[in-house]
């Protein structure tokens, strides 16, 4: 088990890679930068996990009972997510730019320097 | 450097990383197990302060500073898309006519679009009760706002989501979030009793100044790409 969890998240941000790496089109490469970060977060989660444990949110009417899997992992996933979706938000507005000024997206053809 | 030379450096640099990782993993605690000293710190903190949300508790409490940071990129990336995504002097914005829409389409949009504003503000509210929280909250506001164009098309979003304002909400709600860290704000008010509306001291409030800030940069940021997408009409073409 512990190498499924950890190794789902090494290889998520493997094949993120190397989706970027091989890719054809900006705005591919922007989805694989998201499943690379994907890993990221399957990483801390599976880090907190505690078999057996339910989730650190104590909702009115279920009792406050101890153990909960790690809510600190968590908390910085969440700002893993934030951060991810604002980069890609910013890789897009630049997708759409370079495709307006070199019509195209491709970064293979993206080699001249303009301007 | 040739697709081929490239594919061969990432795959000696993917090889070396593998293993590292594979490496740090095996001196990793086991998978699952019960000893995570960070957690019973911060659940116990979380309860002292009432919050029954640890996840919320740690975001607005204990990170706090990290969640104005992270507020502060959130700011970054909308003024970075709005400067990015400006129209270009040879690009002027057009009149787009009503386009037909899918009735169906429309009526599942009119009906879902209270139930959505309803549940983001739901999400914003009981933030530090239930799971979920002011950063969910916005975007479901915001994706809320624009089934406005699935049901009526770009004319009626545009025509009811004044953007000016949610500029101004932005970035008022985010200079709150600021001036509550920068003049030190502690988590001062009364806590209150766990697992009520009322409680938490200042989790609830940041929570909703948050969501706010949330929404209204989603809405700005959305809409300079609905721009692009539908309402520039380039002069070249």
């Amino acid at each position: 088990m512990q190498i499924i969890a950890y190794g789902v998240a090494g290889w998520l941000i493997l094949a993120g890679a190397y989706g970027m790496v091989r890719s054809r089109n900006l705005i591919h490469a922007t989805v694989c930068l998201s499943v690379c970060q994907s890993g990221t977060y399957v990483l801390l989660l599976a880090i907190g996990y505690q078999w057996n444990a339910p989730a650190p949110v104590f909702s009115p009417g279920s009792p406050v009972k101890l153990p909960v899997a790690d809510p600190v992992v968590q908390s910085l996933t969440f700002t893993d997510i934030v951060v991810s979706a604002t980069v890609t938000a910013l890789l897009l507005a630049l997708a759409i730019q370079i495709d307006k000024t070199h019509h195209t997206l491709d970064p293979d053809d993206l080699q001249s320097l303009k301007g | 450097m040739s697709r081929r030379s490239r594919t061969v450096v990432f795959a000696a640099g993917a090889a070396v990383l593998a293993a590292f990782f594979a490496l740090a993993v095996a001196g990793l605690p086991p998978f699952g197990n019960t000893d995570h000293p960070y957690r019973d710190l911060a659940v116990a903190a979380s309860l002292r302060q009432s919050t029954a949300n640890v996840v919320s508790s740690l975001t607005f409490d204990l990170r706090g500073f990290d969640t104005l940071g992270e507020e502060m990129i959130l700011l970054g990336s909308v003024v970075g898309a709005v400067a990015l995504l400006r129209p270009r002097p040879d690009e002027k914005e057009q009149n787009r006519s009503r386009t037909e829409t899918n009735q169906s389409v429309a009526l599942i949009a009119y009906v879902f679009l209270p139930l959505t504003l309803l549940l983001g503000f739901d999400l914003l509210v009981h933030g530090h009760l239930t799971p979920g929280g002011g950063f969910q909250g916005g975007v479901v506001l915001a994706t809320g706002l624009h089934l406005l164009y699935l049901s009526g098309g770009y004319d009626a979003l545009r025509r009811l989501r004044p953007l000016a304002w949610y500029e101004w909400v932005e970035g008022f709600t985010t200079a709150a979030f600021a001036a509550a860290g920068l003049i030190g704000v502690r988590n001062f008010l009364p806590r209150g009793v766990v697992q009520q509306l009322f409680s938490a001291g200042t989790v609830p409030i940041l929570n909703i100044l948050v969501g706010f800030a949330v929404g209204a940069g989603a809405v700005v940021l959305l809409a300079q790409f609905l721009t692009q997408a539908i309402a520039l009409e380039d002069k070249d073409d």
